[in-house]
């Protein structure tokens, strides 16, 4: 990895140079909650000023940039006797700004899934090969276990990541077009003196981290737990809502379904992504539903964070931010349910 | 009409209004943008907002409004009669919907406050299919006029109708919503029918369950959770009320 010392004048010209010619997606405030919590979303942002690095949480991570949730696959227009079918999946170069490493953990983790899969995916490959990563480090929240799965330290998967030093940024350079970015503003190589302040900065963050999870043989206890009454204590919570994974940075299960125009002269393939925790999720043609019950579902959500993907790609698909359990309106989340299961708290 | 081969049926469609605000069946002639291929798919028979044509040979008949008048019930029978497919529009037809909301109180007395020294020959409300066969129900207040293009489509084509069996926070999710609990307030939508594309929490208001239940709603985390953020039985039971979808729970 190649690092460089940014001063944080340079970051506003970087930031600058990108906005003359591309989108940046960037934490943006956009309300206060009613206990007084600023509300902030990736959103688009037309103005340096507009972005707020210092943002404490998103409640919807970033996926929808990758993975939106509605997206046609292609179109059709039916003409005469015959039909076209219209497939697009360009899409302009943009840049997102202020990922944590988690957000960049689970980027790296739908890679897996949709770059280097057995069936990658035009559509997600476009979006994330022409979009510019700059992440930023910060303390973590008290509810955030990324530690624990491994995911609050990230790699690759990004441009730039950068660490605030105080008056300067310590970036870490993962691509060339990153490299050829920086070149363009006020950048100079790390002295030792930086790198010791950066250490210093990584040892506070890594030291902040207050929610653990126990990962060490989750798969088998899962496997073992399978008819542990833990998944009914929660699954008679589960509002079945799918809220959980709507926010979550690396859920991608999804639906498709064919639309027609009122006309009858064009049709849409139409990608909707989707919740395992919906109740017709495994409901199939006949009427049958594999999971019929709240606790199955539930228990299979976990399943697959904790289970499936590991058998898969050898790591948890969750990455530890703790969205799910903040926005669930039954108070449901990873931590206390994993320590259900290693307690046996029923 | 042929249209890729196939002989494009043309639903003969009448609307009919009932106790209500006749909002739905404005609705239907909404949407500007569709509104002109909507009226090429179907043939018009009865439908008094767009069209002086008084006709009763329709196959499909839109029920606008509640039950709310014994004359009503004889005419509402009368349409089922000739319709082969009779469609229950907007919470008012599906529910009863807001007018049902003088079932609370003694009719003469509710009677006398709308209608002064004027009284009017009234029953307690009914939904639609509590006096004929439904065969679709597209509940929701207004009616959306998305929803009812899809009937039109599923009759025309045979395409298949969409079913919203989970709850109106997935597509409130999917708008990139504040949730409405965060800024303190009741929403429905955990426990309300989604397909409504959740308008009412993306601009601003909680869900008000327009909709009805979603399939198998966990009332009972629901009540448990809108209590423990401060609403009291009474406020979540007149939301409840309000378009009467949730009936079976209060």
């Amino acid at each position: 990895m190649l690092f460089k010392i940014l001063s944080k004048d340079g970051f506003r010209s970087l930031v600058e140079i990108i906005l003359q010619s591309n989108e940046i997606i960037a934490p943006k405030k956009i309300g206060t909650k009613a206990d007084g919590d600023p509300i902030h979303q990736f959103l688009p942002v037309t103005s340096f000023e507009e972005m707020d690095l210092d943002y404490r949480t998103t409640e919807y991570s970033a996926k929808t940039y990758f993975l939106p949730y509605r997206e046609n696959l292609c179109t059709f227009d039916f003409e005469a006797d015959d039909w076209e079918q219209k497939i697009a999946y360009r899409m302009q170069p943009r840049a997102i700004i202020g990922l944590r490493a988690f957000d960049i953990n689970a980027l790296t983790k739908l890679d897996k899934v949709f770059s280097k899969g057995r069936f990658p995916s035009p559509y997600y490959i476009s979006r994330r090969k022409n979009t510019f990563i700059v992440g930023i480090d910060r303390e973590p929240l008290e509810d955030e276990f990324c530690q624990s799965i491994g995911a609050d330290i990230v790699t690759h998967g990004f441009d730039l990541f950068m660490t605030d030093l105080g008056d300067r940024y310590f970036v870490a350079v993962d691509s060339d077009r990153g490299f050829n970015l920086l070149n363009r503003v006020d950048v100079r190589e790390v002295t030792d003196e930086d790198t010791q302040a950066y250490k210093e900065v990584r040892k506070r963050i890594q030291n902040g981290f207050k929610t653990k999870i126990n990962l060490s043989n989750l798969p088998n206890l899962l496997d073992l737990e399978f008819t542990s009454e833990v998944w009914k204590k929660w699954g008679d919570k589960c509002l079945s809502c799918g809220s959980c994974a709507m926010v979550c940075p690396t859920c991608y299960c999804y639906g498709v379904s064919e639309e027609v125009s009122m006309d009858f002269k064009e049709g849409a393939r139409v990608k909707q992504l989707y919740s395992c925790n919906l109740l017709d999720f495994a409901r199939v043609a006949g009427g049958h539903n594999f999971r019929p019950d709240q606790e199955t579902r539930l228990k299979y959500r976990y399943y697959h964070q904790h289970r499936g993907f590991l058998e898969d790609y050898d790591e948890p698909k969750c990455v530890g931010c703790n969205r799910c359990g903040r926005v669930c309106l039954a108070g449901i989340s990873p931590a206390a349910v994993i320590r259900d299961l290693y307690e046996e708290n029923v | 009409m042929k249209h890729l081969n196939i002989e494009q049926k043309r639903p003969r469609i009448a609307v009919f209004d009932f106790t209500g605000c006749e909002g739905c069946e404005l609705q239907l002639a909404n949407k500007e943008e569709t509104l002109g291929a909507f009226l090429d798919a179907i043939e018009v028979i009865n439908y008094r907002e767009v069209s002086s044509e008084k006709g009763d040979n329709y196959d499909v008949a839109l029920i606008d409004g509640a039950i709310t008048r014994p004359d009503e019930i004889e005419r509402l029978k009368a349409i089922r009669e000739k319709a082969k497919v009779l469609v229950a529009m907007g919470s008012c037809a599906c529910f009863g919907g807001v007018t049902k909301l003088k079932n609370a109180y003694n009719l003469d007395e509710a009677n006398r406050e709308v209608y002064g020294d004027c009284p009017k020959e009234t029953i307690p409300t009914m939904a639609v299919g509590d006096v004929v066969t439904v065969d679709l129900k597209l509940p929701g207040c207004p009616v959306s006029k998305d929803e009812v293009e899809r009937v039109v489509q599923h009759l025309v084509w045979d395409l298949p109708l969409p079913t919203y069996a989970y709850p109106v926070c997935l597509q409130c999710k999917q708008r990139y919503t504040v949730c409405r609990f965060d800024m303190g307030e009741l929403c429905l939508g955990p426990i309300t029918r989604a397909g409504c594309n959740a308008p009412c929490p993306a601009g601003g208001l909680g869900c008000w369950g327009c909709r009805g239940p979603a399939e198998n709603p966990n009332y009972e985390e629901f009540f448990a959770l809108a209590k423990e953020k401060g609403f009291s039985e009474q406020e979540v039971k007149d939301r409840l009320a309000f378009f009467g979808g949730f009936e079976d729970v209060l």
